[in-house]
């Protein structure tokens, strides 16, 4: 099996992680999930480095971001699919 | 019932107390920061002690000053710890410490130094530190069952890695020696926000999920709201889990409970460096998340192997309890690999599954406290930090 570029926690997620290095923009990723090993394709729409996410379709500023199922936080930008998820675009609702 | 775990031993020391050490270090201990000085010489003088200077033990008062006492003493009782000088600037803290450390029924003296000098305090604990040596390195290491272990667990400089990977491993190593009699222990309270409904679920029933919560709510009103003044970003998270990929508190503490499994429950709280009262299973130890401060907490509770996941490579070790790291982080195991003593990054290309990962953790567990160095042991990482709660008087 080929290694994936990104792994998702659980089917309701809508962010992954990317999890090789030098990961470019256009990247036709393999991605898996890891709650059942399925996998999916996705293009990285811009260069992420290894451990950022990646948004797994088009994302609204105010959308709420959802990893291992849970509620990590809101969106402050609107985000596309395949694009780069990080401080500038996802802020806790916490503190 | 009988498990293939059932059967690992390990050889360790068994302390008159009936715990079980995995090292055996004789501890040259200060009551205060104005007694590291002495401490170091004797330290110096004789081989084979290891001095524990830290910043604190003058002027602290209510639960800090409880706090203090009970760090040094649980240090000083930690089965890892053959035997104990301590030494203080005045004899009524320094008999306080070597009383509650005698419990344990571990060789263990005080020095003061009012009255005597750094001199003489020297000559005489020096004296009696190359007894304990001489007792100390007698003692043998006998065959002990796994399920007698203590062993916690922290994450640091965590990524996105550490939630798919490392963290998850260590859950998956409780899983499994959680119910062959094992006590277990984590913590890090700022570190479970936005994973609190999830924490507080995981208590053994649910009086012991309401107390959690009510220490956790503490913690957010007391420590972080009264003092905060900002979002706490680049604190919490740090600005390496930032680096890392983790964008807010809620990510890293989701990842962060990976670390209990699927299935282990916790049975009690504890304060910070509390020993356990309650049995053999799994606690949560109401502590910071800073990970020199965190273990020091823990080993003081008693704990004698610590399970550390990081990400980007936090490279702590602790002076008495070995530090396992376990890293899932492809980058950091090329860049940073002599801090790693367990690589899971085949999980994240998934070559491992999370079941081998978990197997791998506990044959390095069991293969350190027979005595292998951990990575930190070897590079000398030594961090003995004591947790302060507020300003002195």
């Amino acid at each position: 099996m080929q290694s994936p570029h990104l792994l998702v926690h659980e089917h309701q997620d809508n962010v992954g992680v990317v999890v090789v290095e030098g990961l470019k923009a256009g990247t036709d990723m393999l991605c898996v999930v890891t709650a059942d090993n399925s996998s999916f394709q996705l293009t990285a729409k811009a260069d992420v480095p290894i451990g950022h996410k990646i948004a797994l379709k088009d994302l609204k500023n105010g959308d709420t971001a959802i990893k291992y199922g849970e509620d990590i936080g809101k969106f402050i930008a609107d985000v596309e699919k395949g694009g780069h998820v990080h401080v500038h675009n996802l802020k806790t609702k916490r503190w | 019932m009988a498990s293939k775990y059932s059967n690992i031993t390990f050889k360790g020391y068994r302390r008159d107390n009936g715990r079980v050490g995995v090292r055996n270090h004789v501890v040259i201990l200060p009551v205060d920061d104005i007694s590291n000085a002495a401490c170091e010489a004797v330290a110096n003088n004789i081989k084979g002690t290891l001095a524990l200077p830290h910043a604190y033990g003058r002027l602290q008062f209510g639960p800090d000053l409880d706090l203090h006492f009970r760090t040094m003493i649980g240090t000083g009782a930690n089965p890892n710890v053959a035997a104990v000088v301590v030494i203080g600037i005045e004899p009524g803290w320094t008999k306080r410490i070597v009383d509650g450390i005698a419990e344990t029924g571990k060789p263990v003296v005080g020095f003061s130094i009012e009255q005597n000098g750094d001199h003489k305090t020297v000559m005489d604990a020096s004296r009696k530190a190359k007894e304990f040596v001489h007792y100390a390195t007698e003692l043998q290491r006998e065959e002990c069952s796994i399920s007698e272990l203590w062993v916690s667990t922290k994450c640091g400089e965590s990524d996105t890695t550490t939630g798919l990977g490392s963290c998850p491993t260590v859950g998956n190593m409780y899983d499994k020696l959680l119910p062959e009699g094992i006590y277990g222990c984590f913590g890090e309270t700022s570190e479970i926000t936005g994973a609190e409904h999830i924490a507080k679920a995981r208590a053994i029933n649910p009086e012991v999920g309401e107390r959690w919560y009510k220490m956790w709510k503490a913690y957010q009103e007391e420590v972080i709201e009264a003092n905060k003044v900002d979002d706490l970003s680049e604190s919490q998270p740090t600005k390496g889990n930032i680096e890392g990929g983790l964008t807010t508190i809620e990510e890293k503490a989701l990842g962060n409970l990976e670390k209990i499994g699927r299935t282990s429950k916790y049975i009690d709280i504890l304060e910070p460096a509390e020993a356990p009262k309650s049995g053999n299973g799994l606690y949560f130890m109401d502590s910071s998340s800073a990970a020199a401060e965190c273990v020091t907490l823990m080993a003081a509770g008693g704990y004698v192997v610590h399970t550390f996941p990081t990400g980007q490579g936090n490279v702590v070790g602790n002076p008495i309890v070995p530090v396992i790291k376990i890293s899932a982080n492809p980058r950091t195991v090329r860049t940073m690999g002599e801090h790693i003593d367990v690589d899971v990054s085949g999980i994240l290309r998934r070559e491992m599954t999370l079941d081998n990962a978990g197997d791998a953790l506990i044959d390095m567990i069991a293969r350190t406290a027979n005595g292998r160095s951990t990575a930190a042991e070897a590079l000398g990482h030594r961090e003995f930090v004591m947790t302060k709660l507020y300003r002195s008087a």
